[in-house]
């Protein structure tokens, strides 16, 4: 037990944890964006997958990882594009044609990877960039400062993506339209295109989500997200529709998930007990949504199609 | 109107689009007499657990003892597997093989069903006492006592890790095998073991081989299609690998050591025997490395 008290575990845990935990704050951020506008997409899963398959695949061919990230943001696009249509020009139940979204990306990035690829082959994955004299830093610099530049990133689009929801005037459209779309329309605001805007959005992000995803583990299999984009979803909840929300959710799942392969490893846990611990990052993002999430409210208009004059 | 129809065409082609992709059809051969049909849990080809009894499904096609194979892989979903073993068993197969721990109580709530049809659950070794229910394992434990007694060999720390699914049939086998090898050719040796209970989270399973190489582990192994995740980890950090169930050389020629290859089709030609003389089932099938079910790369 006194192995579990040292400052080798908790560096250990706390960089595992910011990997487990960046595919999901980024599908999560893409998410409150769609969300925030009014749009609910529960096809993220899919796209994360069919953006993981594609990153994936651009790099085996081309041996390039950023390549493959932006193969993986352009299918992204292309099924927010298509999420876009769905829910906003042909109004659709936005809880159902989410599914049919992650079913298609489900079986489609099966399918392709079955006929372009076949048996898995391993990919080159993101270099780690050690930042600077930080890396150095006793502790401090193996936890947050030796990882690859897409962390980095996927950390900075936080205060960024804040920004633009509540410092810009796009951002503002954005919480008008998911709150009160009538009014925003009588303002002038395009409804279609604030909701079409942050569904791309949303869908380049889940895409890049994926990409990362693969091209991190250097690997893809189907079914590689394992749901992370149903948890992705679940996490705009449990973040109050708000990007730092979100990242604390994010980093409280991955830090769990990393605790418990910790404490396996360090035969901490009894084995009897392996699968009880296994549900624990499960059970206390539910518990956190029931405590914390209920005190923010979801966009008024979250899951209403939006129609002039009604 | 228009707009309804378009929703329509819209809702057909994607259904029709996802039918397609889910689907893994069946593979018609021959003229013979003798139809298998296999549900298992991931993809043909996953270098592990399913591939494995594919791969013996295709020995057997090409030598004669059996006339067609189908399969439906990539069935993670037990309700899925469910559904796929009833319609193999509709269909007339002569074998319906549930080919993962998981898929025991869809069948043993299908298989009295159909009573003029053998079924096959593996790996596992209950029967629940139905008298068309074969259940088989390989002697994983076996292959794994060689490759942990060659891990311990390899490893100058003195510390083995392996990575596991769930704690369940097959990989339960090779994981206690393996760690009984370690420690009988180094008793002192520290062997731990990482169940990351899921078969399918390759983050999870990178992320298992990391903390293990993080404990000061030098020499690796893992079971089950999600330790591809863990192979990368062993390779970028240049740590030696010992694979199961299928050959997993390919995934990193550098640093894997050996695999241990199972070779279903020594069981699976048993069983087909067996039915071809009218018994369907009540038996179980294990087989170790004797009967050359198991063999090293």
């Amino acid at each position: 037990m006194s192995e579990v008290f040292t400052v080798a575990v908790l560096v250990a845990v706390t960089a595992s944890a910011i990997r487990l935990a960046v595919p999901l704050l980024l599908a999560s951020l893409g998410e409150t964006f769609g969300q925030r506008s009014g749009v609910l997409n529960l096809g993220v899963d899919g796209i994360m997958l069919l953006g993981a398959f594609a990153g994936y695949y651009a790099v085996l061919k081309s041996g390039n990882v950023w390549l493959g990230l932006f193969a993986a943001a352009i299918v992204g696009l292309v099924l927010g594009l298509a999420s876009a249509v769905i829910a906003v020009t042909l109004k659709a139940e936005q809880g159902i044609s989410g599914i049919g979204i992650y079913l298609f990306g489900l079986g489609m990035s099966d399918l392709l990877f079955q006929k372009l690829v076949g048996t898995p082959i391993p990919i080159d994955t993101f270099p780690k960039v050690n930042i600077p004299i930080l890396a150095d830093i006793p502790y401090i610099g193996p936890m947050f400062f030796q990882h690859s530049l897409v962390i980095y990133l996927a950390f900075a689009a936080i205060p960024f993506g804040t920004f633009v929801i509540n410092r810009t005037t796009f951002g503002m459209n954005i919480r008008a339209v998911g709150e009160y779309p009538e009014a925003a329309d009588t303002l002038g605001v395009s409804v279609e295109r604030v909701r079409y805007a942050t569904q791309l959005i949303g869908g380049t992000l889940a895409g890049v989500a994926g990409g990362v995803l693969a091209i991190s583990l250097g690997i893809f299999q189907q079914n590689l997200t394992n749901a992370a984009g149903f948890i992705a979803i679940a996490l705009v909840y449990f973040g109050g529709f708000r990007p730092i929300g979100i990242m604390l959710g994010a980093l409280l799942f991955g830090f769990v998930n990393a605790l418990v392969l910790e404490l396996k490893t360090l035969e901490v846990i009894p084995r009897d007990l392996s699968n009880l611990f296994a549900m624990a990052p499960a059970i206390i993002t539910i518990l956190a949504l029931a405590f914390v999430a209920r005190r923010f409210r979801a966009p008024a208009a979250l899951t209403k199609p939006f129609t002039r004059g009604q | 109107m228009k707009k309804r129809r378009t929703k329509l065409a819209i809702l057909i082609a994607v259904f029709a689009l996802v039918a397609a992709a889910c689907s893994s059809g069946g593979d018609d051969a021959g003229d013979g007499d003798f139809r298998i049909a296999i549900v298992a849990p991931s993809a043909s080809n996953d270098l592990a657990f399913t591939q494995s009894i594919v791969d013996a499904a295709n020995v057997l096609k090409e030598s004669g003892v059996i006339s067609e194979v189908a399969i439906t892989d990539g069935t993670f979903v037990v309700d899925d597997a469910a559904v796929a073993i009833r319609g193999y068993a509709d269909d007339g197969y002569d074998l319906v093989i549930a080919h993962g721990s998981q898929y025991g109580g869809s069948l043993q709530e299908i298989a009295p069903d159909f009573p003029e049809t053998s079924f096959a659950w593996g790996t596992s070794a209950d029967t629940f006492g139905l008298p068309n229910v074969y259940s088989y394992e390989a002697a994983s434990d076996q292959g794994g006592r060689v490759m942990g007694i060659m891990a311990a060999a390899l490893s100058n720390s003195d510390v083995v890790g392996i990575v596991g699914p769930i704690e369940v049939g097959d990989a339960k086998l090779y994981v206690d095998g393996f760690k009984a090898g370690v420690l009988i050719q180094k008793p002192g040796a520290d062997v731990r073991v990482n169940y990351i209970d899921s078969f399918s989270d390759v983050a999870l399973a990178s992320e298992a081989a990391t903390s293990l190489i993080g404990a000061g582990a030098d020499v690796l192994s893992g079971t089950a299609q999600m330790v591809v995740g863990a192979v990368g980890v062993a390779k970028t950090e240049g740590v030696l690998w010992f694979g199961t169930q299928a050959n997993q050389t390919s995934l990193a020629p550098e640093i894997v050591v050996a695999s241990q290859v199972y070779h279903w089709d020594v069981i699976l030609e048993e069983i087909i025997n067996n039915v071809k003389d009218g018994k369907l089932g009540g038996e179980l099938r294990q087989r170790g490395a004797g009967h050359r079910i198991q063999r090293w790369l």
